[in-house]
């Protein structure tokens, strides 16, 4: 097996930035053609900043100095406007095919990061339990396929593993980083040396699998000279190709940082926006025709506080935003009940109240997506019957 | 009581260097660790290294040298030469190398385990010439002192108070917050809470997050109050007293002091430290009854983190086998240790630690770095570990390769480890094989 993989560093550019950026990915094969990716904005993005409801009277009464000005906010239909950033969201809306969805919330309501990032990802909503919803979909698209054996299949790429995509289901990871690379036959000894050990064995031979791939796959593409190869950008136009591949991974997770903003969050907010909305538009691009069969679900953990902090920023909160991406998405409004803003409105007389469960949003989309029977859906959302699938989510 | 030597160096020392004599009482070795100040400060390896409230006048000439060159029209790449960045190169190089070379690897471990336990990143709050001398001010004199010490240390520290917004933050009800309207950031107050004492464990509200915020009201800086550059701003300090979880402290700076007392020996908070050093120092799945006994020796002493740490050795869990996978930092430490390598340039740790994806200072969010092995298992990072131990190999001169792989890890070395090495085409392969094999890789 020849390794060239500085190659593919290059061609990524996936050297420091993109691991000590703000940004992880991973990929992971399921018998299916239609692709499925989940963008986590970790850290509770401000929904009321994001898809702004400049039409409800008491917005500005709570948070007037994160109002963009009239001419620069992004109109969605007379109510609510994307943040000025989401440019290219923006296009997806006109075209049908973004649909953003307002005041959800998990099933939890803890303001802590770390707890309500775990619950997002495992799609409870109390118990821990120790594998992503994520995982559990790929096992149940492998179980309607016969597939017996979810291991062989996995493929991945970039650094870190979500809980999402952890389980039973085994996915590997890789991301090329500038160090001297071993030759073929000394990898072939360390992978021997390892192939015993529980952790060390099954990483390093789905590692060396993986790279083969990505390598072959990649350097078959031609590079997008508009595309910045570093952080989300960088890896989108990565993720778009392998996803796009005959043989690619069809399952795909992000994680995108920089979203917790206690502090100056006009200035603060915008550059992580403008960034999701720069690799959303690679992301479509490097999937080409593959983009009418994918699915992108955007979700982040939580909320922020419907008033201004004392530092210009907002602190946590509830309800947010998610956003439902993709070719066949049924888009171009803004699918909500809406609560309103009045103080006795509010979730504790400080949050935007929740009136859609994620899990809703979550089904939902997988339903559209994929011919599950709802067996297969309740051992993916396990105890989730209050949250029934949200329909026509997808144009038919 | 008997932890085998190469247990006690790796489980919880740093690793061991070419040369080193394995203790001959590893017990009565890691306890002495446990005695007199912190070698790092006792030692002349920090004296040049500035103060936090150096830093933070760094901080604000560097604000001013890139405003001075923006106005001016000149690009700021290779007119901007903060100040901040050689602080922390500096700061990083010391603390490095000090790992690197010290006799009291335990001691170490353990500083670097409280300051993940308290994160502060300089992803956040422009802290790059703090984090140094917050390791300094804030955790290195308290190791082995009472925990409520090292609290009051922490949430007193500018690294601490810019990292999680509280410098500013402003009591609605202060001077300062009737005259702007200003208001709470509730950061530093939650997760001094959740992450740093009692936990979610103690269930406590909304309402008691947002009220120790306003007993934090006021904890800010000044560049001028040296060494640590803490300030008590009474102008944006919250009015009357407040309630939390059912105590109710007094407003004014000592306020907020009796209230971190509360909550740092609040019973919950010795379960939370309890698991998490159980789960540092022997398993991912830290065993019910050894969290337990380290929270109840926590309990019994009042937060003495001697008392605990001493306990810790003295865990019949200390003795089972290592299946703690390093983390990168303590694979990097361990692999340069293991090679006798100290005083490299600093791009080269700092590089190193980026690629392996635990950039230095610099954790994702404030609950720091993860300390379960299947967060640094996955096959990019292991291929990862696995280059940079092929690229270390090529700068390590030692004659024999197997007595390297003898002195690093003794009898844990596994007999197909040694035969790969003997068979190995090259010293550069066989240094290779014994940084990628899985003995090497746990501790």
């Amino acid at each position: 097996m020849a390794l060239t993989l500085s190659r593919r560093a290059t061609l990524l550019g996936l050297g420091t930035a993109a691991i000590a950026g703000r940004t992880r990915l991973a990929l992971a094969a399921a018998p299916t053609d239609r692709r499925f990716i989940v963008i986590l904005l970790r850290g509770a993005l401000d929904g009321l900043n994001a898809v702004i409801p400049y039409g409800d009277p008491d917005l500005a009464r709570l948070r007037a100095p994160l109002i963009p000005s009239h001419d620069k906010m992004l109109d969605l239909g007379g109510f609510f406007a994307l943040h000025p950033a989401l440019k290219n969201l923006h296009s997806l809306y006109q075209s049908g095919e973004a649909l953003p969805v307002h005041a959800i919330a998990g099933p939890y309501r803890t303001r802590s990061h770390f707890e309500a990032q775990d619950l997002l990802q495992t799609g409870v909503a109390e118990t821990s339990i120790n594998s992503g919803w994520l995982n559990r979909l790929i096992v149940e698209l492998h179980a309607q396929n016969n597939a017996i054996n979810p291991a062989s299949t996995g493929l991945a790429v970039g650094m870190g593993m979500p809980l999402l995509l952890r389980g039973p289901a085994r996915i590997g990871s890789y991301a090329p980083i500038g160090f001297a690379k071993p030759s073929p036959d000394l990898y072939h000894r360390i992978a021997a040396l390892n192939a015993a050990d529980p952790v060390f064995g099954p990483a390093i031979r789905t590692g060396l699998q993986t790279a083969a791939f990505d390598q072959a796959t990649l350097d078959q593409a031609a590079p997008n000279p508009h595309t910045k190869t570093y952080g989300f950008d960088g890896l989108a136009q990565a993720a778009g190709t392998l996803l796009a591949a005959a043989n690619g991974p069809r399952i795909c997770a992000f994680q995108l940082e920089g979203w917790d903003t206690h502090v100056n969050q006009i200035n603060l907010l915008t550059p992580p926006l403008a960034g999701l909305d720069s690799g959303i538009a690679t992301l479509k691009s490097a999937l080409g025709p593959a983009w009418r069969q994918t699915t992108i679900l955007i979700v982040t953990e939580f909320g922020r506080t419907a008033r201004i902090n004392g530092t210009h920023g907002t602190d946590h909160g509830t309800a947010t935003i998610a956003l439902l991406l993709g070719g066949a998405v049924a888009g171009g409004k803004v699918r909500t009940t809406w609560p309103g803003l009045k103080n006795h409105q509010l979730f504790q007389n400080r949050d935007l109240a929740p009136t859609t469960d994620i899990r809703s949003l979550a089904k939902g989309a997988i339903l559209a997506q994929f011919p599950l029977p709802p067996s297969a859906l309740a051992r993916i959302f396990p105890s989730s019957t209050d949250a029934a699938p949200m329909t026509n989510l997808l144009r038919t | 009581m008997s932890i085998a030597p190469l247990q006690a160096l790796n489980r919880f020392g740093l690793g061991a260097r070419p040369g080193e004599t394995p203790p001959a009482n590893p017990h009565a070795w890691l306890a002495a660790q446990l005695d007199g100040p912190d070698p790092g400060l006792a030692s002349p390896a920090f004296a040049t290294l500035p103060t936090a409230a150096d830093g933070l006048i760094a901080r604000r000439a560097d604000f001013a040298a890139r405003r001075k060159i923006l106005a001016s029209g000149l690009p700021l790449k290779g007119n901007f030469k903060p100040q901040t960045l050689a602080i922390l190169r500096n700061d990083a190089k010391a603390q490095i190398d000090f790992a690197l070379t010290t006799d009291a690897p335990f001691r170490e471990r353990l500083v670097w385990f409280w300051a993940n336990h308290f994160t502060v990143s300089t992803r956040q709050g422009g802290i790059q010439p703090l984090v140094g001398p917050y390791l300094r001010e804030a955790i290195r004199p308290h190791v082995t002192g009472k925990f409520t010490d090292m609290v009051l240390a922490v949430e007193r520290h500018p690294a601490m108070l810019l990292y999680l917004g509280n410098a500013f933050s402003t009591g609605p009800n202060s001077r300062v917050g009737q005259r702007t309207h200003r208001g709470l950031n509730e950061n530093l107050g939650r997760e001094c809470m959740e992450l740093h004492t009692v936990s979610l464990r103690a269930g406590y509200h909304q309402a008691d997050v947002t009220n120790m915020a306003k007993l934090l009201t006021g904890w800010s800086i000044n560049p001028q109050n040296q060494p640590t550059g803490f300030m008590f701003r009474p102008f944006l300090h919250e009015p009357g007293p407040q309630t939390l979880m059912g105590r109710t402290f007094p407003a004014g700076e000592q306020g907020g002091i009796e209230a971190l007392r509360f909550l740092s020996t609040y019973p919950t908070t010795w379960v939370a430290l309890a698991t998490k050093l159980v789960r540092h120092f022997v398993a991912d799945q830290p065993p019910q009854p050894a969290i337990n006994h380290i929270a109840s020796v926590l309990a019994d002493t009042g937060g003495d983190l001697r008392a605990a740490s001493l306990a810790l050795i003295d865990l019949p869990d200390a003795e089972t086998p290592l299946t703690k996978i390093k983390t990168p930092f303590e694979y990097l430490i361990s692999s340069l240790r293991a090679a006798g390598l100290s005083g490299l340039p600093v791009e080269m740790y700092l590089g190193t630690l980026n690629r392996l994806g635990q950039p230095l200072w610099h954790a994702p969010l404030p609950n720091g770095w993860s300390d379960l092995g299947a967060d640094w298992s996955g096959s990019d990072a292991v291929l990862g570990r696995i280059d940079f131990g092929y690229t270390l190999a090529a700068r390590i001169h030692e004659k024999n390769p197997l007595d390297l792989a003898h002195s690093a890890l003794g009898p844990l070395l596994r007999p197909a480890t040694i035969q790969a090495i003997r068979h190995a085409g090259s010293k550069r392969e066989a240094l290779s094989l014994l940084f990628a094999a899985p003995e090497f890789q746990r501790r």
